[in-house]
């Protein structure tokens, strides 16, 4: 999570706070480089345009938008410690209320941004209500038995387009009155626009981390019985976690159907929850950054599995490769590649102290 | 000891003030083996009421009953003259129903500062002010720091509770108690685990805070309950077979002959 | 619906639901003793049916002979499944035990593909089973679902009997209420967790064999498998035999009539009765226990 400055502010007594508050370990952990890192780095992918092809740039937006769906789970899983196996649903809801509100004439950014996020949250608080009824394993099964409910209502009924989909003929775009703002049918407005939401997506879930509800949030997952105990009423805690997850995940959604010009059943796939779940644990739990980071390893491996170029005639069977990798990624570093890097620093500077007192008599 | 024990003004008497936390009647069965059977005890401010027993007597199931986390089978539990059997753990604690457990349940992960400002949050959460910083919750940080110093923790406020030793973290579990400003405080076997010394501590810490708080206390330690309590029930097999002062406790035939031994 | 066709709808839902059975019973036997979540399941079944149709050409009209090579098969390879893989998951936590097995399906589905391609096979039911028999006037009920039927209720019942009568069976029952204290009275559990893997899995083909026949082997089969069977556990509660049997017939019943009455929303009719089951009663119909 994002480390946050405390401000000068005074104590009742006037000693400073920030002396004691900067002692608070774990949420507000002080990740290398605090802001400068993430502003960096989307400064950095701003500036890609400029040297990479239009291929390249459907990449980085394809990791971008994986990178928001994966920021929405990490607020279930890295901070309130509810592991979800169905967050597809709400991606795939997005998705197909951004083609269906869209017909066959397109319609306004304006109106698809709230509809597919609310469309996408409110299925997640029925499930979450539902679901929260329910602890660790169970919950697992009943969020992944919720999100395959959904696949079938898109697969099966004529609510879809069935197992094909359906196509979204008219890209969203941003007008006031004539003059249209935004086009998100053009590369480049929706490269930008993909960025700007991602950088607010990371902004704001850092914003919650930090806020008296990320705390509370933090401690439902360390202990959630003290938490009771202490006079908090732990489930409609989580289930905001789970429904903000939700619409998160459902703006994720309407950005994945306006790139692909398409929307079908096997978003909601259990593939595809799966898919996510694995790119916060290559990353690191409890990471905003190990989130986005996961997003791009993930995307980045299963492209070089299936890459013929490379692999040969190995890519046809690129599943087999890529389990493999995951079995031996998750026995290897259950903490992630945000973990790697704490592991690298933690042993420099142990070797550090080491010369310090060796130095002294 | 003897110190202790000399402060103490003759026999102790009940309270006469009236109850703050009340059980009448409270039973709980499991699958047809009553845990607790009709069980109907009381406890004031001013007052540390201590219930005895051996072990699977019933006191856990008790005192999870008292504190919200176990439906009756049987029976209400008043609370500052409401009738809260139907309440929740959290709203109970909301109320002023405070509880420590009997295997420390701390934050481990977080600092001492933090795992007391958390507690002191549950009673103003506000969770829809976003944008506001936990870390600058001044009235919780205040709070935070006060219950550290009543619990005899000042100067761990920064460090990570895991890093605790097992009596400071038994003190950390009284502070984030007492952050939550209860009236009632539920505490099981908060001497678990600790040496002569920290036992002092926490004793002289209980009669410090039996002056404003109605204290029940769940303990094994004979020495210690002897020493702070001033009323001591005793549970066998879910039922309460004495309920009185400690003197004339200590002298009962059917709690020597039940729980005590006839060799005392 | 006239009385021979709600019959023959009652039939299959009972044959659906036992089938069910035979895998949840696994699974729910793994969760209960080994507190593992295993997405792999699914894939046990899948197993099941393609040793089906490996095989049929080996054993011809032999069928319950295919049956118990094919069983005895599966139980060594759920044996040494366990012991390669499955024995370092129980430390690990939910989360892990999610992704290692999901890892497992992609590497499973891809040796099945590497091993028997992608194409949809069709298993032949024996001979002797083949035809059905008269249900009043026009319908036929196959003979070879009655044996389904049959062959899963004297599994279940064999079932019944060795986790009620033996002393395995009294392990596995106290394993599933204490796992620490069973291994604290010094019962060698890594071999009861190898067995009873092992059991799990040739359940869970034992289904999946006599399956084939009726829904034909095809790529995916497992994963439609696993998520249902997740939902008869969670209906019936984890570890529970009796449970996963009262859920997996009511599952049966809610998919049959479903399709029936509803046609393109019965898919959704089973996830329905697990919301209900979740408002009514959250830890499931049977609670703890068998």
């Amino acid at each position: 999570m994002a480390s946050e400055g405390a401000g000068n502010e005074l104590r009742e007594d006037g000693a400073d706070v920030r002396a004691e508050v900067g002692a608070l370990p774990d949420i507000g952990r002080r990740e290398a480089g605090g802001w400068l890192v993430p502003v960096a780095a989307a400064l950095a992918i701003a500036a890609l345009p400029l040297v990479l092809s239009p291929y390249g740039q459907d990449v980085v937006v394809r990791i971008a938008i994986y990178a928001i769906f994966a920021l929405s789970l990490e607020l279930l899983v890295g901070a309130t410690g509810l592991v979800s196996l169905g967050h597809a649903a709400f991606l795939g809801i997005g998705a197909y209320v951004t083609v269906l509100a869209s017909g066959d004439s397109g319609a306004s950014l304006a109106l698809l941004v709230p509809l597919a996020m609310g469309a996408a949250a409110a299925y997640a608080v029925v499930v979450g209500a539902l679901s929260l009824r329910t602890r660790g394993v169970y919950f697992i099964m009943v969020t992944l038995a919720f999100a395959q409910m959904a696949y079938f209502v898109f697969h099966d009924t004529k609510v879809g387009g069935g197992s094909d989909g359906i196509f979204l003929y008219v890209k969203p775009v941003l007008a006031v009155g004539a003059t249209t703002l935004l086009d998100l049918g053009q590369r480049v407005p929706f490269y930008y626009s993909v960025l700007a939401a991602l950088v607010a997506t990371y902004a704001f879930i850092a914003l919650l981390l930090g806020s008296r509800f990320g705390h509370a949030l933090a401690g439902i997952r360390v202990n959630e019985q003290r938490m009771r105990a202490a006079g908090f009423a732990t489930t409609p805690y989580k289930l905001a976690a789970f429904t903000v997850a939700g619409a998160l995940a459902g703006l994720a959604g309407l950005l994945l159907a306006v790139k692909d010009g398409a929307v079908n059943p096997e978003l909601l796939s259990w593939h595809e929850s799966g898919a996510v779940l694995l790119m916060l644990i290559f990353g690191g739990i409890g990471s905003l950054r190990g989130a986005v980071l996961g997003a791009i390893a993930f995307t980045l491996l299963k492209e070089l599995f299936q890459s013929e170029a490379l692999l040969g005639p190995m890519a046809g069977h690129w599943q087999l490769t890529l389990g493999l990798t995951i079995i031996a990624f998750v026995a290897a570093l259950p903490r992630g590649l945000i973990g790697l890097g704490t592991r690298v620093r933690g042993l420099v500077s142990e070797r550090a102290a080491r010369a310090a007192t060796a130095k002294s008599p | 000891m003897s110190a202790v024990l000399a402060t103490s003004t003759g026999p102790r008497e009940a309270p006469h003030s009236a109850s703050l936390l009340e059980a009448i009647g409270l039973g709980r069965r499991f699958r047809g083996l009553a845990a607790v059977d009709a069980v109907s005890i009381d406890v004031c401010v001013g007052e540390i009421h201590a219930v005895i027993g051996t072990n699977g007597a019933g006191k856990s199931t008790l005192i999870n009953m008292l504190s919200g986390e176990l439906a009756p089978s049987a029976g209400t539990v008043r609370f500052a003259g409401h009738d809260v059997t139907r309440w929740s753990q959290p709203r109970r604690a909301r109320a002023g129903l405070g509880r420590s457990y009997q295997r420390t349940t701390i934050f481990a992960e977080f600092s001492v500062l933090e795992n007391c400002r958390l507690a002191a949050q549950a009673s103003e959460q506000r969770p829809w002010l976003v944008w506001e910083r936990a870390a600058h919750d001044r009235r919780g940080i205040a709070i935070a720091t006060r219950a550290i110093a009543a619990a005899g923790l000042d100067g761990d406020a920064g460090r990570m509770a895991s890093t605790l030793s097992h009596g400071a973290k038994r003190q950390l579990e009284i502070a984030m108690c007492l952050a939550t400003a209860p009236r009632a405080l539920l505490l099981d076997e908060p001497l678990a685990g600790m040496g002569a010394e920290e036992t002092g501590r926490m004793l002289t810490l209980l009669s410090d805070l039996k002056a404003t708080h109605a204290i029940l206390l769940v303990e094994h330690d004979m020495d210690a309950v002897f020493r702070v309590a001033d009323r001591i029930t005793v549970m066998v097999n879910g039922q309460v077979i004495a309920s009185d002062v400690p003197e004339r406790i200590r002298s009962d035939p059917a709690v020597r002959l039940a729980y005590l031994g006839d060799a005392h | 619906m006239d009385t021979a066709t709600f019959l023959v709808q009652c039939l299959n839902a009972v044959q659906y639901g036992l089938l069910l059975f035979l895998v949840a019973s696994g699974l729910t036997l793994i969760f209960g003793i080994m507190g593992v979540i295993n997405l792999a399941h699914g894939s046990f079944y899948m197993l099941g049916a393609y040793l089906a149709f490996a095989l049929a050409p080996w054993f011809g009209d032999w069928f319950v002979t295919r049956l118990v090579v094919g069983v005895a098969l599966a139980a060594l390879f759920g044996y040494v499944l366990e012991w390669v893989f499955f024995s370092f998951l129980y430390e690990r936590d939910h989360l892990q035990q999610v992704l290692l097995t999901y890892a497992l399906i992609l590497v499973f589905e891809e040796l099945r593909s590497l091993a028997f391609g992608n194409d949809v096979h069709g298993v032949p039911a024996p001979e002797w089973l083949t035809g059905g028999f008269r249900l009043g006037g026009l319908m036929e009920y196959p003979w070879y679902r009655v044996f389904a039927s049959a062959a899963c209720l004297v599994v279940a019942l064999a079932l019944y009997a060795v986790v009620n009568r033996t002393r395995l069976g009294m392990m596995i029952r106290a394993g599933a209420s204490n796992r620490d204290m069973v291994r604290g009275l010094g019962v060698d559990i890594r071999r009861l967790y190898r067995i009873v893997f092992a059991g799990g899995v040739a359940l869970a083909a034992l289904a999946g064999m006599v399956a084939a026949p009726l829904s034909s082997v095809y790529p995916g089969m497992g994963s439609s498998v696993l998520i249902i069977c997740f939902v008869v556990v969670v209906i019936g509660g984890i570890g529970s035999i009796t449970g996963a049997l009262i859920a997996s017939l009511l599952v049966g019943f809610v998919d049959t009539f479903g399709k029936v009455f509803f046609a393109e929303w019965s898919g959704v009719g089973v996830y329905v009765l697990m919301a209900i089951v979740l408002v009514w009663r959250p830890e499931g119909l049977m609670k703890r226990g068998f």
